[in-house]
């Protein structure tokens, strides 16, 4: 099955890149929340990454992916009609989706694009779906218009104001809370410091809340607990019991600490890629 | 019998070994192998044994039946294509068995040589492993006739190797689905390339291929495809999905950076080759002293891999004593003449981190033996306020693992055990009329043989449920 061609690829934004990726079976199965793991060629790693959107006639699936280090460097100089060696999924459990009323859809960074299917699949469940999304800068906003395509309410921030308002996600989600909205569920996804802030927010409140954590996977199939997270005292491995979780039980600073484990060792790999 | 006049060494002779100062510097691999002189000295040594009723010899204890004095007859006349196709009669995988089996557990328990004072067994599984390494060149296999049966099987490692090698042979259009990137289950990931190579498992695959079997990578099932398309779709199923979850102890500090489970430490290491990184982009940090919890095969592998990834100490902590651990007597010498130290009768309790989060103690406790308990060994029973500190960069818990959730979950009508083993009869078939399961998924962590053995029971179940 080793037909993992890249059928589109596609820049969103600095950094940003879109990728259509060949895996029929992948497409067939996926649903919101699920997440591939790939690598790139023989001597690559594996990396965990959300699936944005699939495309069961086309046998694709879409993934969005920022450059942060060597192997997302890699994928981004791929093109169009290379191969990725590996690609497995669809992995972790669904997003619960039903109709809970009025939910609250938070993106931030690359996140915006990871949220989008279960946007899509909110909406079409029925919610009132309440949009926000935000990054540090309007030409890092990416997904305006599908999003707003497919929500009830759409809020942009920017850090520096440079489009919509300038702050956060969770300052426009406090204002709908004093505003009085009536909001069923919270889901947020993001750089981990956004998805605290969130839960910091309406935990006082009780409102339900739900966050896809992003930790440090290798298999992504439960065999190997690198991915573990701390959830209501308990130890989850996110690959399988996850990545969605009660953002109100997660342990969020086990978790910074955890992805930082191999700083080091991510730069010298970096640097290496960049010496050639 | 062999003939009276004719004088039998009574020791076995030894096989090359890497100096322990030198291989803990490497991944190589640390026994060399006999060489063709030595291979027929030692086959010399063996009785030649016939199976009779109600006397019981090597054959008895081999878990798939090798004809092994046939084999070493053959080695003897130095026929060793024939030596390699009475073996391959009934193994799959010899230049693994050979490597890995617990052969004192098993063949070299029953021989008889070996039952006289003095006297060691006739090495079998090094004269198995010389077999195959020497014919390695002229493996060919005879094109098979094919049925126009299908069968899946789930998981390449030893149980669903074995599995699909012997319904191959029987003409079976076969198709193996594996998780991973690459083949091999335990025997890619788990154990280290000094214990055996992975050119070996590449080898072995690759004849498992020549026989007609179809593999599959990049496949879960349960999520990739679906365990009711595969029920559909094909004539039986043989689930060997093994016993790949790790279990933690759940003690304070246990998420601590720094301390990994065997399986996630082993991966890196194996699979994804991290300790030749940054040529492989596969990172891991080994500190400068490394605590390894747990007294299995898996603990010895990491306390070993430890070291040749840059350890300067690396520690054994097993709450039992030295006789009840679990791990194979040679691996043990093995990690002891490479400077693995010893710390018996020892638990954690719990974890202690630094500012960044970062493990830096382990608070253990001293143990001692209580009564027995269900496993027949001794319990150990905390000493009260024994409690000590021991200070530590890395640590990796290798106290075991229990059967993967993934298939059991998705599987309507699958008979599960409380253990979370798929439930079989004695010919390996589940409460599902076409699922067979076999290996670790139904026993719970086992050994590598054993897995084979019950992949190949399954494999003759199934041919006589698809033949009748």
């Amino acid at each position: 099955m080793k037909n993992y061609d890249i059928k589109k690829r596609k820049t969103l934004a600095e950094n940003i890149k879109l990728f259509e990726i060949e895996a029929p079976l992948i497409a067939k199965n996926a649903k919101p929340g699920n997440f591939v793991i790939l690598r790139i060629d023989d001597h690559g790693e594996r990396i965990p990454v959300t699936i944005t959107d699939s495309d069961v006639e086309n046998g694709t699936i879409t993934i969005v992916v920022q450059e942060v280090g060597k192997t997302t460097k890699k994928l981004g100089m791929l093109n169009e009609g290379d191969k990725i060696l590996d690609v497995v999924g669809p992995l972790g459990r669904e997003t619960e989706i039903k109709n809970y009323g009025t939910v609250v859809c938070i993106g931030g960074g690359v996140g915006i694009a990871l949220i989008y299917p279960e946007i899509k699949a909110f909406k079409k469940a029925g919610n009132y779906v309440i949009s926000i999304v935000g990054s540090r800068t309007k030409d890092l906003m990416i997904f305006e218009e599908e999003i707003s395509k497919m929500s009830d309410e759409f809020y942009i921030t920017t850090d520096d104001g440079t489009k919509g308002r300038k702050g956060f996600v969770s300052d426009v989600l406090k204002e709908l809370i004093d505003d009085g909205k009536k909001i069923d569920i919270v889901m947020a996804v993001g750089p981990i410091i956004m998805m605290k802030v969130v839960a910091d927010v309406t935990r006082p409140y009780g409102i339900k809340t739900i966050v896809s954590l992003n930790p440090i996977m290798i298999d992504g199939t439960g065999m190997c607990g690198g991915c573990r997270v701390q959830v209501g005292g308990n130890t989850m491995f996110a690959c399988v019991d996850g990545p969605d979780f009660d953002a109100h039980q997660v342990d969020f600073d086990n978790l910074i600490a955890r992805n930082k484990r191999f700083l080091e060792e991510e730069k010298v790999s970096l640097e290496g890629l960049k010496n050639g | 019998m062999a003939d009276g006049k004719k004088k039998i060494p009574k020791l076995s002779y030894p096989m090359p070994q890497q100096d322990p100062k030198e291989r803990i510097k490497n991944f190589d691999e640390v026994a060399l192998g006999y060489d063709m002189e030595v291979a027929i000295k030692e086959a010399e040594r063996c009785l030649q044994c016939k199976r009779e009723e109600g006397k019981e010899i090597c054959i008895d204890g081999c878990p798939v039946e090798i004809d092994i004095p046939a084999f070493i007859k053959c080695i003897r006349e130095e026929r060793m294509e024939d030596a390699l196709n009475i073996i391959r009669e009934k193994n799959n995988l010899p230049a693994i068995c050979g490597r890995v089996c617990p052969q004192e557990q098993q063949c070299q328990k029953y021989c008889r040589l070996g039952k006289g004072k003095g006297r060691d067994p006739v090495s079998i599984g090094r004269l198995e492993r010389f077999v195959v390494d020497y014919s390695v060149k002229k493996q060919s296999v005879d094109p098979l006739k094919k049925k126009d049966k299908k069968v899946a099987i789930i998981g390449s490692g030893p149980a669903g190797l074995t599995a699909a090698g012997d319904l191959a042979k029987l003409g079976y259009n076969v198709t193996i689905f594996e998780a991973l990137h690459d083949t091999g289950g335990v025997l890619r990931y788990g154990i280290p390339e000094f214990r055996l190579p992975k050119s070996i498992v590449d080898r072995e695959v690759e004849y498992i291929k020549k026989l007609g079997v179809n593999i599959e990578t990049n496949v879960v099932v349960g999520k990739t495809i679906g365990m009711d398309e595969l029920i559909d779709e094909y004539d039986a199923v043989f689930v060997g999905s093994g016993a790949g979850s790790p279990m933690f102890m759940n003690i304070p500090g246990e998420n601590l950076n720094g301390i990994y489970s065997a399986n996630e430490f082993l991966t890196r290491i194996n699979l994804m080759k991290a300790y030749k990184f940054p040529e492989y982009d596969t990172p891991i940090k080994v500190g400068k002293v490394t605590a390894v919890i747990g007294g299995g095969n898996v603990a010895m592998d990491a306390s070993r891999c430890a070291l040749r990834a840059g350890a300067e100490r690396s520690m054994i902590i097993y709450r039992r004593t030295e006789e009840e651990m679990p791990a194979r007597k040679e691996e043990v010498e093995h990690a002891k003449e490479e400077g693995v130290e010893f710390h018996i009768l020892t638990n954690p309790v719990r974890y202690i981190g630094d500012e960044k989060g970062n493990v830096k103690q382990i608070e253990c406790i001293k143990m001692e033996l209580g009564e027995p308990d269900e496993s027949g060994r001794r319990r150990p029973v905390p000493i009260k306020g024994s409690e000590f500190l021991m200070d530590v960069d890395t640590v990796v818990v290798a106290i075991g693992n229990t059967p993967n959730p993934l298939i059991p979950d998705n599987t309507k009508g699958l008979k599960i055990s409380k253990k979370g083993t798929i439930v079989v009869d004695d010919n390996g078939k589940t409460s599902i009329d076409k699922v067979y399961a076999g290996g670790d998924i139904t026993t719970g962590a086992a050994t590598v043989i054993s897995a084979m053995g019950a992949g190949k029971k399954a494999a003759r179940a199934i041919d006589k449920f698809l033949s009748s």
